[in-house]
């Protein structure tokens, strides 16, 4: 029995020691459900690192054939690019829009590439020569930009999924350490006094109760081999 | 618990902090977006040696903090590197920050803000 800072502030009744009984009762389901989440969640959360990983370095892969394609534009134009890229650039064509997938109650926003239709830039980059390679390089690119939008909704489901595991974690904690604790101690001092007080009321006739007890018992032991 | 819909629900956009090749190639697959004036905004961020830490930060707050319709925010790792702070205490998880690699600079994934998380996660 600890001390008095481990105890609700409540009398010791019966009826509270039944209410005690009820609320512990709630606080383990209420537990053993958060820990199943925890668990689901951290289960999610394993499988999208291991695959950040291996999106980490497909990426380095793909952006590696995607930097040699455009020096093979610079070749082929003969020249850089870039300048006149970065000017004509007006509208997004390579747009993304977000969807939600929903993990044990937590929605995990998904990033999703899409390409408006109509409006292609640069239609005249690489007019003089090298056409072939510029539309072979905004291929490539628009994969790999493809490949960086599916590692972006993996991150996004990481950073998301890091916070609500912790938060997850430190209710289950609470209610393991804290709440349990507190409603079993209490509980616990509670039908202790009750005890105590029941054996201070009848202080003589314990003894026959049980031998009684004992009987009744080997009563229903018979019935049982009886039938 | 997790975020409300309206903190990623217009946000449509790429933006890039790279360096010229990497800039170049991105906006060739189509992720240029110039909004409309008075006030008209590039998505992207060229970076060459002379460009001081002071405007990559700049660009740096304003894709993530102020431009609301921006979903991902790519950056080179050397250039993520020259504004390290800022990069690994951002935590957020709109927009997401990549860190990718450039020509000039292959990808190192010892240096990366997320895989250095996920490798403390789970005590490597």
């Amino acid at each position: 029995m600890s001390g008095a800072g481990n105890r609700e502030a409540v009398f010791p009744t019966r009826q509270s020691l039944g209410l005690m009984k009820a609320k512990l009762k709630g606080a383990q389901t209420g537990h053993d459900l958060l820990k199943r989440k925890s668990e689901a969640l951290t289960k999610r959360f394993r499988e999208i690192t291991r695959r950040i990983d291996e999106a980490k370095r497909k990426m380095g892969r793909v952006m590696q054939i995607a930097a040699f394609s455009l020096a093979e534009v610079t070749y082929a134009v003969g020249g850089n690019i870039g300048y006149q890229v970065q000017e004509s650039a007006k509208s997004a064509r390579f747009r993304i829009r977000t969807k939600q997938e929903n993990v044990s109650g937590v929605f995990l926003p998904a990033f999703e590439s899409y390409t408006t239709e109509g409006n292609s830039d640069f239609g005249l980059t690489g007019l003089g020569k090298g056409g072939q390679q510029v539309q072979r390089c905004r291929e490539t690119y628009a994969r790999a930009v493809e490949t960086l939008v599916e590692l972006a909704s993996l991150q996004t489901a990481f950073v998301i999924l890091d916070e609500v595991i912790k938060v997850v974690n430190r209710r289950v904690n609470a209610i393991e350490h804290v709440q349990n604790k507190k409603q079993r101690d209490t509980a616990a001092q509670d039908v202790e006094m009750k005890l105590r007080r029941e054996a201070a009321e009848k202080a003589g006739d314990d003894k026959e109760n049980e031998t009684s007890g004992g009987d009744l018992l080997g009563d229903e032991e018979d019935a049982d081999v009886i039938f | 618990m997790a975020a409300p819909a309206s903190t990623y629900k217009d946000r449509e956009f790429l933006a890039v902090i790279g360096d010229e090749d990497s800039v170049t190639g991105l906006l060739l697959a189509g992720i240029g977006h110039v909004t409309q004036p008075p006030d008209s905004q590039k998505n992207f961020l060229v970076v060459d040696s002379k460009t001081d830490n002071a405007t990559i930060e700049e660009a740096f707050d304003r894709f993530t903090t102020q431009r609301k319709d921006i979903g991902i925010l790519l950056i080179n790792q050397h250039i993520a590197e020259r504004i390290r702070h800022r990069v690994d205490t951002y935590t957020a998880a709109f927009p997401a920050l990549l860190e990718i690699p450039s020509k000039d600079h292959p990808y190192d994934p010892e240096k990366d803000s997320v895989l250095r998380r996920v490798r403390r996660l789970f005590g490597e």
